[in-house]
């Protein structure tokens, strides 16, 4: 009962939010709120984003020549780079929530990695989804792969190291009780803490970086009909995890 | 300012570091991940080092790439050359490694 209570409230201020932030006025609900914020604004550019792909489709599907296409191709790889920054600002604001995937679906959170897609698992499903490659198209793809793999591992060593470190500072500031040295001691500690959180958002800065390189180098590698393609389908596997997300949520309970 | 340099110089894969950096961390393990055996040099306690790596431009100072004893920048240059391949081809014209 409570869950549905605080899910109602949280529509109710979704929609306050958004009506709020159409009359262009500021308001206390929405400033200082930055997951809000960025919730709003990833929902309606995921529906841009949406409305450009079926565009795509529709071009793809009327047999358009490829000049037509490379127009539609090119504005969604430029309209990924919108989300991008909209992402870092968010981080900026709250890196917590964009780390926690909830403005994402269920199932897409399932495959979260540092606050988003892994651009090594997309390619993997392109590479079956993009058939006829030349070879020189798919030695090219599969280095973006390995690349975007390494890099990846690369970037959760060091996200793995931050955990430590974070570890054993705040290890580190427990102590025995009934010391005037041991508050200085937690002070100390809890700054250095605070340090360790701040490089979160570098974190996630870099993982887009990725996810935004990769995009690019793989829309360089294909042509135009196949960027076309590559790009529908990570549409389609995208939506096909949000409808199991709400499948999942609607399923019948005991 | 000579002092980088001349350590940048000194081994074709170079990185300036700070102990408390875990971006130095994830880019150390890319250059061991490919075979690269970086010299590391850590500027914790060494201020001025810090100071000459802004002065030659190094923006953030931390993590500072060298390949070749040329600068080729930081985390996000250093992933974004490796995506597009550039970075296997510095570091094998460096002979940091061989493939």
């Amino acid at each position: 009962m409570k869950l549905t209570q605080l899910e109602q409230e949280l529509q109710r201020a979704r929609q306050q939010g958004i009506f709020i932030s159409s009359s262009g006025e500021q308001s206390q609900s929405m400033s200082g709120n930055g997951a809000l914020a960025f919730d709003v604004e990833y929902g309606r550019w995921l529906e841009d984003h949406n409305r450009r792909i079926n565009e795509l489709k529709g071009a793809v599907s009327n047999h358009a020549g490829d000049g037509e296409l490379r127009i539609i191709v090119d504005s969604v790889v430029a309209h990924y780079e919108d989300i991008f920054r909209i992402k870092a600002d968010a981080a900026k604001a709250d890196v917590f929530h964009v780390l926690s995937g909830m403005w994402k679906t269920p199932a897409e959170r399932c495959f979260l990695w540092l606050g988003g897609f892994r651009s090594s698992e997309i390619l993997k499903l392109l590479i079956t989804q993009l058939e006829p490659l030349t070879e020189q198209q798919l030695l090219a793809i599969g280095n973006l792969q390995q690349s975007s793999q390494q890099a990846e591992d690369a970037l959760s060593q060091g996200m793995e190291a931050l955990q430590q470190s974070l570890a054993e500072t705040i290890a580190g500031s427990l102590g025995s009780s009934n010391s005037s040295g041991n508050v200085a001691n937690y002070m100390g500690q809890m700054a250095m803490a605070m340090g360790k959180l701040g490089t979160l958002e570098g974190f996630i800065r870099q993982a887009d970086n990725l996810r935004q390189q990769t995009l690019q180098q793989m829309h360089r590698i294909l042509t135009t009909r196949q960027s076309a393609r590559a790009l529908i389908a990570i549409n389609d596997y995208s939506s096909r995890l949000r409808a199991l997300s709400s499948l999942w949520l609607a399923r019948p309970r005991e | 300012m000579d002092r980088v340099t001349d350590l940048a110089s000194k081994k074709a894969a170079v990185i300036f570091t700070k102990s408390s950096c875990c971006m130095c961390h994830s880019i150390k393990a890319l250059f061991y991940e490919l075979g690269a055996s970086p010299a590391i040099h850590e500027v914790d306690q060494d201020p001025d080092m810090e100071w000459a790596l802004r002065r030659l431009g190094c923006n953030p100072a931390i993590p500072a790439v060298f390949i070749g004893g040329k600068y080729v920048g930081s985390a996000r240059d250093v992933i974004s050359l490796h995506v597009d391949g550039s970075l296997k081809q510095k570091l094998i014209e460096a002979r940091a490694i061989w493939f």
